[in-house]
């Protein structure tokens, strides 16, 4: 089985708000995919179709080879989940709360101890504390423990850094990368593009409810500009050649971006004039996303 | 769509945000910000408050509108009269009786009931207005404004106040326009809305106790019926005996102002103190607690789950147990002390030739002893649909709430989970009700010096109710399934229409397609009636119909 998770043209709608028009996503199995959109684009929607508690109005959607509306229970034996907005039962402890949640997902035997131990160690969680009096980040540390203890195939992480503090962040971080190594699929819903960039093997940026790039970031900086900034020895002409935008030169200083297929002749027509020093990097993360998000800047649109 | 997210606009509604506060005066006290929390809350409740006021007035104008329609004669009112004051089950529903004039028929029939209903508005705005706010987190956000530390409660209070003065002043203007006497109109309203400030003020103290808002609701909840069997016991007994009970609780003192015919006025000064003591020790107990806590403590608990806690059951179990202790420890004392007041009830001979007909037309001793107890085992199934609806509707708490869905996303489906709360409900049910049975038959045999016999009777008794008891919880999965955003309105209303039936249908000679709606019509006035199979089982056959459509319906339609 190649796919994790395969969703092809989902829609979705609440009364009249369009959460979903027409969405793809492809997580392979064994990958850490990372789900990228603001507030509203439709993350959750998705997740919430792919656990089966909405039923999705167009489109298909594969989960782990099965209809995750129809077959919801058999295949959440065997993924994890945890919510972007962690509630929980104010009256029960955290460390009931996990155990619950391993033996509801189906092992009659609760949890590896050791690794459930060595998770709340990691997170610095006090198990015997009731729901009620744990602050935002150690309600989702309830929920991350729960999940990252379970031998779930996949697991389905809806903003799960949101409220912990750095130090707890790190430690999620590690986790993910230990997870990667024994082959779990993870798919990581965030706006936290650093998050997305340390750990996502693949990335699928979404806005409106529709996939607007997805691939590795190697991949997407590929279709995108570089941004060069170049001191230069004598004056060099960049007016008017092709791939060039956004030039500005400032005597010998150079800034401009630069097609990726443009790039070796720009460079080429630099060096010639003599390189005192050069800056040529890709995209961050964060400008591949903003020139998503941001309307002024459509003349960017580098996949034309 | 939560309740987080509906304090935003309202926020900006009604200008919180805005630093018009030096001008109330009240800047830098305990009570800065005060005006503006009241209008917030008013705003955000003004649908329901006016809904509240409407109903409580019109039920009680309008009553006194109908008898004049349906007793025109003095004789019809002096022989309803005799059925109210003769019959101990009936003053147990809806207490003494002062006069046979309209006025007073119509205090007997609604002073009880209107103070109830409004002092379960009270509860409810209070605890909302303080508790819920305050474990949602709202008022950390509204407390970082400028909003001094006493603000949430006197707004809280204000807002209860409200309706309870709406409900007053309605009532004084609009009974005599039914033709009653000014005075009697009065005094009626006076003591209905007195008994809605009591009960602001005993929530008051209860939002402090509690860390929870159900922990409150309940406390409050628990006074209300306590002085529920108080004043029903202390009614029942008549002229003598434990008839001192009334003067303990605060619905009876309605009544005991005698509107329409001696009118007490002074006993209105009971009420008033309650409300003043209550406000004042709530003040006092605010102080020593952190906002977020209460003064009964948290315990640690466990960092493992227990066995028990290993599949949905178990959780809904878990999650209901310490509401349904409640219930059961709050049905055990009551009905044990109602069934024991039953012996008095049967020894009680009216002073008048009317009373005393009215006794023998009833059947004499064991039939009205029998009446009584029917009548409270009426009253446990109408309690125990209640306590049925509220179980089942946890699961559309935790739906909104967020907490079903990490449970969904586990090999639980959603049938599954829903019949977990549906079993603890159904179980509940069972429990109250046979504690009813039970107590009510220990009290009552102990004294009677039959306990054997009076407990497997009452048993009987009680369990009869069930079939109606689950019918109403049926109706609350068949919304939850079918239409979730009416589930807690709507069962709630069926519930409301189905008490309102039960205790006002025949009196207000409603039609009988109407009467037969309400499970509890169908079903045996026992101990002492007949006992028919059929209509039980067709309740049965109901509820299990109304259940499977409602599950199916959960299967199809969308989580949260």
């Amino acid at each position: 089985m190649a796919n994790a998770i395969e969703a092809r043209a989902l829609r979705k709608s609440f009364g009249r708000t369009r959460a979903l028009d027409g969405l793809d996503l492809t997580v392979r199995t064994g990958e850490v995919h990372a789900f990228l959109g603001p507030n509203g684009a439709g993350k959750t929607t998705t997740i919430r179709i792919l656990l089966g508690l909405l039923n999705k109005d167009g489109g298909e959607a594969v989960l782990l080879g099965g209809d995750p509306w129809r077959d919801a229970t058999t295949l959440h034996a065997r993924l994890a989940y945890v919510p972007g907005d962690v509630t929980l039962w104010p009256s029960l402890t955290g460390g009931e709360i996990i155990d619950l949640l391993a033996r509801l997902r189906g092992r009659r035997d609760g949890i590896d101890a050791k690794r459930r131990q060595a998770l709340i160690e990691r997170f610095d969680l006090d198990p015997s504390k009731k729901a009620r009096a744990y602050s935002k980040g150690n309600r989702q540390k309830v929920a991350l423990v729960a999940a990252l203890a379970s031998d779930a195939e996949l697991l389905l992480l809806d903003e799960p850094t949101a409220g912990l503090d750095p130090l707890m962040e790190a430690s999620f971080r590690e986790c993910v990368n230990a997870e990667r190594h024994d082959g779990r699929t993870i798919l990581l819903s965030s706006h936290i593009l650093s998050e997305a960039e340390a750990l996502a093997d693949r990335v699928t940026i979404i806005r409106d409810g529709q996939a607007v790039e997805t691939g590795t970031l190697a991949e997407m900086r590929h279709l995108t500009r570089n941004f060069v900034d170049a001191d230069l020895a004598a004056p060099v002409s960049l007016e008017g050649v092709p791939g060039v935008h956004d030039l500005d030169v400032q005597d010998s200083r150079v800034r401009c971006q630069v097609d990726h297929a443009a790039l070796g002749d720009v460079l080429a027509l630099l060096t010639s004039a003599g390189v005192r020093s050069l800056t040529c990097r890709p995209p961050t993360l964060e400008e591949l996303f903003l020139r998503h998000y941001s309307t002024e800047r459509v003349g960017l649109g580098a996949r034309s | 769509m939560t309740r987080a997210g509906q304090a935003g606009p309202d926020l900006a509604d009604t200008g919180l945000a805005d630093t018009g506060l030096a001008s109330t005066g009240l800047a830098n006290t305990g009570l800065a910000g005060t005006g503006e929390l009241t209008r917030l809350a008013l705003r955000r409740d003004r649908i329901a408050l006016v809904a509240t006021v409407y109903v409580i007035v019109a039920l009680v104008a309008g009553t006194a509108w109908t008898f004049r329609k349906l007793y025109p004669t003095a004789a019809g009112r002096a022989a309803l009269a005799a059925t109210g004051e003769g019959n101990p089950a009936l003053r147990f529903l809806y207490g003494r009786l002062y006069g046979d004039s309209l006025g007073s028929l119509t205090t007997w029939r609604y002073g009880v009931w209107a103070g109830i209903f409004t002092a379960l508005a009270a509860i409810f705005v209070v605890v909302r207005h303080t508790r819920t706010d305050e474990e949602a987190g709202r008022l950390e956000l509204v407390g970082s404004a400028v909003v001094g530390r006493d603000a949430a409660l006197v707004a809280g209070l204000l807002t209860a106040a409200a309706p309870v003065l709406a409900i007053t002043v309605l009532l004084w203007t609009a009974l005599p326009f039914t033709g009653l006497p000014a005075a009697g109109s009065a005094a009626l309203a006076l003591g209905i809305g007195a008994c809605g400030l009591a009960f602001t003020g005993i929530t008051a103290v209860a939002a402090q106790l509690a860390s929870t808002a159900g922990g409150a609701r309940g406390i409050a909840l628990g006074v209300l019926g306590a002085a529920f069997m108080l004043r029903g016991v202390g009614d029942a007994a008549g002229a003598g005996g434990l008839s001192w009970l009334s003067w303990v609780s605060p619905l009876a003192w309605i009544q005991l102002t005698q509107p329409f015919a001696a009118e007490r006025w002074w006993v209105l000064a009971l009420p008033l103190a309650t409300f003043a003591l209550g406000v004042v020790l709530a003040f006092q107990l605010a102080a020593r607690r952190d906002l977020g806590a209460g003064l009964l403590p948290d315990r640690p608990g466990g960092p493992a789950a227990s066995r028990l806690l290993s599949n949905p059951v178990g959780l809904a179990w878990r999650l209901q147990r310490g509401m349904l202790a409640g219930w059961v420890a709050g049905y055990a004392v009551t009905f044990a002390a109602s069934g024991a007041a039953a012996k008095g009830v049967g020894q009680l001979v009216g002073t008048s030739t009317a009373l005393q007909r009215e006794f023998a037309r009833l059947g004499g001793q064991a039939a009205i002893v029998n009446a009584y107890l029917a009548a409270l085992m009426l009253l446990a199934g109408l309690v125990g649909a209640a306590y049925a609806t509220s179980a089942v509707l946890r699961l559309r708490s935790e739906e909104t709430d967020g907490r079903a869905e990490p449970v969904l996303a586990t090999r639980t489906g959603r049938v599954r989970w829903a019949l977990s709360h549906i079993t603890v409900a159904v179980a509940g049910t069972v429990l109250l009700l046979a504690v009813a049975g039970v107590a009510a038959g220990l009290g009552y045999g102990l004294r009677a010096g039959s306990a054997g016999t009076e407990v497997t009777r009452m048993l009987g008794a009680g369990l009869a109710q069930l079939p109606g008891s689950l019918a109403l919880a049926a109706v609350a999965v068949l919304l939850f399934g079918l239409l979730p955003e009416a589930a807690v309105p709507g069962a709630w209303t069926a519930v409301g229409l189905v008490v309102a039936i039960a205790l006002f249908g025949e009196l207000l000679q409603v039609s009988h397609w109407v009467l037969d709606i309400s499970p509890f019509t169908q079903t045996p006035r026992l101990p002492g009636g007949t006992v028919t199979a059929e209509p039980l089982l067709w309740l049965c056959l109901a509820a299990v119909g109304f259940s499977v459509i409602g599950l199916l319906g959960l299967r199809r339609r969308d989580i949260g």
